[in-house]
């Protein structure tokens, strides 16, 4: 609950940009002689350094707790494997001063208490830029890597995800104001009665602790979540303070922003206090015509012949080897039932036969051969922003002027070197249209976000009902 | 000490590692520190300690994590109990900021996950050009256990836990071969998936699948430490541990300790590197060390397992080089950071490196060099060798190692 408690949304006027280091899927191109290492550090000091210097607001790092499959085996054509994001993270804390550091983690495969810890750690190591992006998992399949399992039923992963969340607040919660002995003559290091004990029972875990760490410059970290379905969204709009949305359109952005402050007032919080940041890919270039040709080249590297027939395969779950990516889909139909863009990340609900009908025919219609159609699937299409750096930065204007985000979470497709054209011809156009930050407004990211500083749960949570 | 010289040729590597959690190893050390107490928790502090301990010609840095504090009213900190950051988190921290000191968290293998333990160090190991190792501890805490609502693992359980989470790990770290990233622009492959193996380890406790979600570690292996007496001799016979810290109860038992240890592990078939475990309290800026040592007790007793040397910065020189003889390297735990680390590189370490008995330290070296360790091939890899064309490759190895 915020103390802020405005009913009116009111646009900022600004935007803010993120960059989403995701690595692991076909978005990131590897095939280029600019196309870097995915795990050297340097890589992700590159990245954050050149963020920085373009005043974002964040770097983000996605966690994946179990390799992608391709038809039971590693999935081969795209990049793989990644370090751990909060170890990744607080490295980069000691080479950064502003940018904000955001750690994907998992509450299905983490404890309460422990991932509370490393979270307040990151969060004290880089004074006060840590934030926590929020997500859930159920299947076995992951399961198979942690000591539970498989553990969780799919209906269950919301109740659980919140306790999980409500307990994290609760730790961060801990320690007083002022709690620290202020000097080395003080009698105890942390004063009398200023720490309060965490317990919590559930049907999925129970936690009893004594917080080992106080709050950080920004209180405690900022929390992100990205959960779209109606239970996601209720979930975000009740404990997140940054939605990680998949509504970059403007109408889509504008339906979606009225959708959420709708809920955020229904759980009793401030129209304002949920900042929404698409995710998003930007291709840019001098004039308009290069931009297109650009994409052109980029959707040709991150779907290549060979990606174009896997990722058919996924869902008609046999080998199409035989077919000719430059050739119409496939007329032999699908061997599974359910369908599964890429295991272990969320099964898609249509059933695979409907999907395969649906898809050939919508192939044939606008004359795409399976390449061109994979390429058009994968393309994150309304996710992209493609044109002249002045022409990109007035539709971002737009965005700004709304109020339909609050900014961009953008993934680059080329590592390390993705945000150099961003940062030093996206940046200055909107700083000159003055949607855009041209200095940190702080050192901690709860401030370059705009966000209110949290008021204390009050002792009477510790008494309220829990249900996992 | 021992008047029995080395009866054969010691191995001594010359290796000084410096425990740098908070203002010291002493409970107490915040009340004799320089550092107002709040700021132990700050990233200047950190940079500042490892950039210090780097400086004076330390060759590793250990950060300790040790588990919640079992007090007698829950809930109460006592009076000396210091707020502690994740040490893994610490030691990336620290890698950035450093060239040549190897950073060593210690991590729980008990109540933690081996999974993630595997994948943060890997992590570790990436962010800090290979200069990562592994403290290995088995929390026997019942706070840290009720912190993750488990049940309390004691005696051999700890051992057994330990044991199992260093099979993850390194099977883990070995899960993806060194060249499994081949970006062949003409297959369209990124990977090469025959170089990346499903672990399957079912220890009864628990299973683990695998691969692992981060390629193999720079180092190939992290060096991984952990207290003599943790591990059964089979685990240690069985290469678990590269290096064994060893403790007596006092200095001068210290070398009879490390040869016994040293004959017993030669008897087993293995031999890696013995650390000397030594808490320090020196004279310092005009105060004799027994006072500091004293003053600080009044407040808590400074309980260890270890030997603990109280003294002149001459006289630890003394100990040190009859010590470092033995020991392939020395861990010193200062009674409070700022003062005693200033008196060790002030006096003790150039002395030591007058008299040749330290390595060098060597910017951009591994951990493993730095322990004289090769880089090992995957056992994935081995195991993955044609029947036949390596001759040594039995066909029951290439199935146990699956």
């Amino acid at each position: 609950m915020s103390h802020s408690t405005t009913t009116e949304f009111t646009p900022s006027g600004q935007i803010q940009l993120g960059v989403f280091f995701q690595g692991v899927n076909s978005g990131t191109v590897w095939k280029t002689a600019e196309s870097g290492s995915q795990t050297d550090f340097e890589s992700f000091r590159r990245i954050a350094q050149t963020a920085e210097r373009g005043l974002f607001a964040a770097f983000f790092l996605g966690e994946g707790l179990r390799l992608r499959e391709h038809l039971g085996r590693p999935h081969a054509l795209d990049v793989a494997g990644r370090p751990d994001a909060q170890t990744a993270l607080a490295a980069l804390a000691a080479v950064t001063t502003n940018i904000g550091l955001v750690a994907t983690q998992n509450t299905t495969y983490n404890d309460p208490a422990d991932l509370a810890h490393r979270l307040s750690t990151l969060d004290l190591l880089s004074g006060g830029r840590a934030a926590w992006n929020i997500v859930t998992t159920d299947n076995a399949w992951t399961g198979a890597n942690f000591r539970r399992g498989g553990y969780l039923d799919h209906a269950d992963r919301y109740t659980h995800a919140e306790a999980f969340v409500e307990t994290a607040k609760r730790i961060w919660d801990a320690w007083d104001d002022a709690a620290i002995a202020a000097s080395a003559s003080s009698a105890r290091w942390s004063a009398e009665g200023a720490v309060r004990r965490v317990r919590h029972t559930g049907r999925h875990y129970s936690v009893d602790v004594t917080p080992r760490l106080p709050r950080s410059a920004q209180y405690r970290p900022v929390l992100f979540q990205a959960g779209d379905s109606p239970e996601g969204r209720d979930f975000a709009a009740r404990q997140a303070d940054v939605i990680f949305s998949a509504h970059p359109q403007l109408e889509d952005a504008l339906d979606f922003r009225r959708d959420i402050v709708e809920r955020t007032l229904r759980a009793g919080r401030g129209a304002n206090d949920v900042k929404i940041m698409p995710a998003s890919e930007f291709i840019l270039a001098a004039t308009p015509q290069e931009a297109l040709e650009k994409k052109a080249w980029v959707r040709s590297l991150q779907i290549g012949p060979q990606q174009a027939i896997a990722y058919l395969e996924q869902f008609w779950g046999r080998e199409l080897q035989g077919y000719d990516p430059d050739g119409p889909l496939p007329e032999i139909d699908p061997v599974v039932e359910e369908t599964s863009e890429t295991r272990g990340s969320g099964f898609h609900g249509a059933k695979a036969r409907q999907l395969a009908d649906q898809w050939r025919a919508e192939a044939k219609e606008k004359g795409l051969s399976i390449r061109q159609f994979v390429s058009a699937k994968t393309s994150r299409g309304d996710s992209t922003f493609t044109g002249s750096y002045t022409e990109v930065a007035d539709r971002l204007a737009e965005y700004a002027r709304t109020g339909a985000v609050d900014g961009f979470n953008i993934s680059p497709w080329l590592i390390p070197t993705g945000l150099d054209d961003i940062v030093n011809h996206l940046v200055p156009e909107l700083q000159e249209r003055g949607v855009y930050p041209t200095q940190y407004a702080g050192g901690t990211l709860r401030e370059n976000l705009g966000l209110a500083t949290p008021v204390r749960t009050d002792a009477a949570v510790e008494a309220s009902p829990v249900t996992a | 000490m021992s008047t029995l010289p080395p009866n054969d040729q010691p191995r001594g590597r010359g290796l000084l590692l410096l425990e740098l959690d908070g203002a010291g190893s002493h409970p107490a050390a915040w009340r004799a520190s320089r550092t107002v107490p709040g700021a132990v928790l700050s990233p200047d502090h950190l940079r500042g300690a490892v950039l210090a301990a780097e400086s004076a010609g330390f060759h590793a840095a250990t950060l300790s994590d040790p588990g919640l504090p079992d007090s007698a009213l829950p809930g109460q900190p006592g009076p000396d109990d210091t707020a502690r950051l994740n040490a893994l988190q610490r030691a990336a921290f620290a890698g950035p900021v450093t060239r040549s000191l190897a950073l060593i968290p210690e991590a729980d293998t008990v109540y933690t996950e081996p999974f993630h333990i595997a994948t943060q160090l890997a992590s570790l190991d990436y962010v800090s050009g290979g200069r990562a190792g592994w403290l290995v501890a088995a929390s026997p805490s019942a706070a840290d256990a009720a912190a993750v609502g488990r049940d309390t693992v004691r005696g051999a359980g700890l051992s057994r836990e330990a044991a199992d989470s260093i099979e993850v790990s390194r099977r883990l770290w070995d899960s993806w071969e060194d060249d499994a990233v081949i970006r062949d622009v003409s297959t369209g492959r990124y990977l090469d998936v025959d170089k990346l193996h499903y672990i399957d380890v079912d220890n009864g406790n628990y299973s683990v699948k695998g691969p692992s979600i981060i390629p193999r570690p720079l180092q190939g292996q992290l060096p991984v430490l952990a207290p003599a007496g943790l591990l059964t001799p089979e685990a240690v016979a069985a290469g678990a541990a590269d290096a064994l810290l060893v403790s007596a109860p006092a200095p001068e038992l210290l070398a009879a300790e490390l040869a016994e240890t040293r004959a017993h592990l030669a008897a087993g078939g293995s031999e890696p590197a013995l650390i000397a475990e030594l808490d320090v309290v020196l004279d310092s800026r005009g105060q004799a060390a027994a006072d500091r040592l004293a003053a600080l007790n009044g407040h808590t007793a400074w309980e260890s397992p270890r030997a603990r040397f109280v003294g002149t910065a001459a006289e630890l020189t003394e100990l040190l080089t009859e010590v470092l003889a033995w020991a392939d390297g020395v861990r010193l735990h200062p009674a409070v950071l700022d003062t005693d680390l200033e008196e060790l590189s002030r006096l003790v370490l150039p002395e030591l490196r007058r008299r040749g008995l330290l390595a060098p330290t060597t910017p951009d070296a591994t951990f493993r060099e730095q322990l004289g360790l090769a880089r090992p091939a995957s056992r994935y890899a081995a195991a993955s060798t044609p029947a036949g064309a390596a001759g040594s490759t039995s066909p029951t190895a290439a199935v146990a190692e699956n």
